[in-house]
């Protein structure tokens, strides 16, 4: 059985592959709604999001050039970004009762959680 | 489906921030029970995943594209409370970080993209589980129409939104057409991406898959000792056992 720490390790890998790399090849037509919005005339009441001067925004990295390099390299960061704070929330809201004994609140290596071995109940 | 700052006006997008709260606050409470010592490891993943494959919009004609929201996917994999704060995690990093989504909208999204997805999205997941068999196949196909249904759903709840506080002044019957008619589309996307994404995992760690629990045999998966849980096949009693 593949274990839990190289299932996390080769999703995050997956994850980082396909914001970094595959987000490129993703299609900038409008979505669902900015499309419908556009056709039935009520995209003009948009307004920028108070956050659009981050240097992250619109999946762009301020300061590279190159577009692929600067969509890849924002989407390695949102990839990480994600992974840490919902990682760490599931972390610290992980109940213990039915766990192996682990001090996870002593331990902020994120690893330390994924390869528990099967507890007991 | 992220909506901007200015589609909504202030009532409609508060009260849309009251509700999302209020559900993640439930969620908070709900994701103590789900998150065990193989849901957590996932849920962090989970998350990251649905970020990555967020961004890979694909077209569904018409010049139009469509992106997995992922609720479906995300609370078979991880239980639906747990779902509804990676979710929130992920529109929250999009809104702060990525401008993609407005930041008065976040609300609005969670409700959404959070709320409505998953709620609907794991309802039918459920319903179709207990009438179809318990097999890998009935799990994949119960995801694959609770991801189908779960976004022209979000994109209904949008419309009602709309219509209650639209700051535009569109006819509210044209914008749900709109709406839904494209939002069936992307659904045929989220539900080939969803059933895609849960038949990897389910061939690989089928215990990981929180939706899927009850197929998973053997002694790895099974930790109780057997007089504890439901009788599993390797230990079938024979007659001369059962005094």
């Amino acid at each position: 059985m593949t274990r839990t720490r190289t299932v996390v390790l080769v999703g995050v890998v997956v994850a980082l592959l396909i914001a970094g790399v595959g987000s490129w090849y993703a299609s900038s037509s409008p979505d669902g709604l900015e499309a419908t919005a556009a056709e039935q005339g009520f995209d003009g009441t948009a307004r920028d999001s108070v956050t659009a001067d981050s240097p992250l925004a619109d999946y762009a990295t301020d300061g590279v050039e190159d577009p692929r390099l600067s969509g890849g390299l924002a989407g390695v960061a949102g990839v990480l970004l994600v992974l840490a704070l919902a990682g760490g929330l599931t972390l610290v809201l992980r109940h213990r009762s039915s766990g192996a004994p682990t001090d996870v609140e002593a331990d902020s290596d994120a690893d330390a959680a994924a390869d528990v071995p099967a507890g007991r109940d | 489906m992220h909506v901007p700052d200015g589609y909504l006006d202030a009532a409609t997008t508060a009260g849309t921030a009251a509700v999302a709260a209020a559900g993640v606050a439930l969620a908070l409470r709900g994701a103590r029970r789900e998150l065990d010592e193989r849901t957590a490891p996932m849920a962090g993943l989970t998350a990251a995943f649905v970020f990555a494959v967020q961004m890979m919009n694909f077209p569904v004609g018409l010049g139009t594209s469509g992106h997995l929201v992922g609720g479906a996917l995300t609370a078979v994999l991880v239980g639906p409370w747990t779902a509804v704060l990676c979710m929130t995690v992920v529109l929250l990093v999009q809104a702060v970080v990525f401008a993609d989504g407005g930041l008065t909208a976040l609300g609005t999204n969670t409700v959404l993209m959070g709320l409505v997805a998953i709620g609907v999205g794991y309802g039918v997941f459920r319903l179709l589980r207990a009438v179809l068999p318990a097999t890998r196949t009935g799990v994949l196909a119960a995801t694959g129409v609770g991801a189908f249904l779960s976004v022209p759903a979000a994109a209904l709840v949008f419309v009602l939104l709309f219509g209650l506080g639209g700051v535009a002044d569109v006819p509210v019957g044209s914008v749900a057409a709109a709406m839904v008619g494209v939002h069936l589309l992307i659904g045929l996307g989220e539900a080939a991406i969803s059933v895609a994404v849960l038949g990897a995992v389910l061939a690989v760690r089928p215990d990981l898959v929180r939706g899927a629990r009850d197929l998973a045999r053997g002694p790895a998966l099974a930790p109780r000792p057997a007089s504890a849980g439901r009788p599993t096949a390797p230990t079938a009693p024979t007659a001369t056992d059962a005094r």
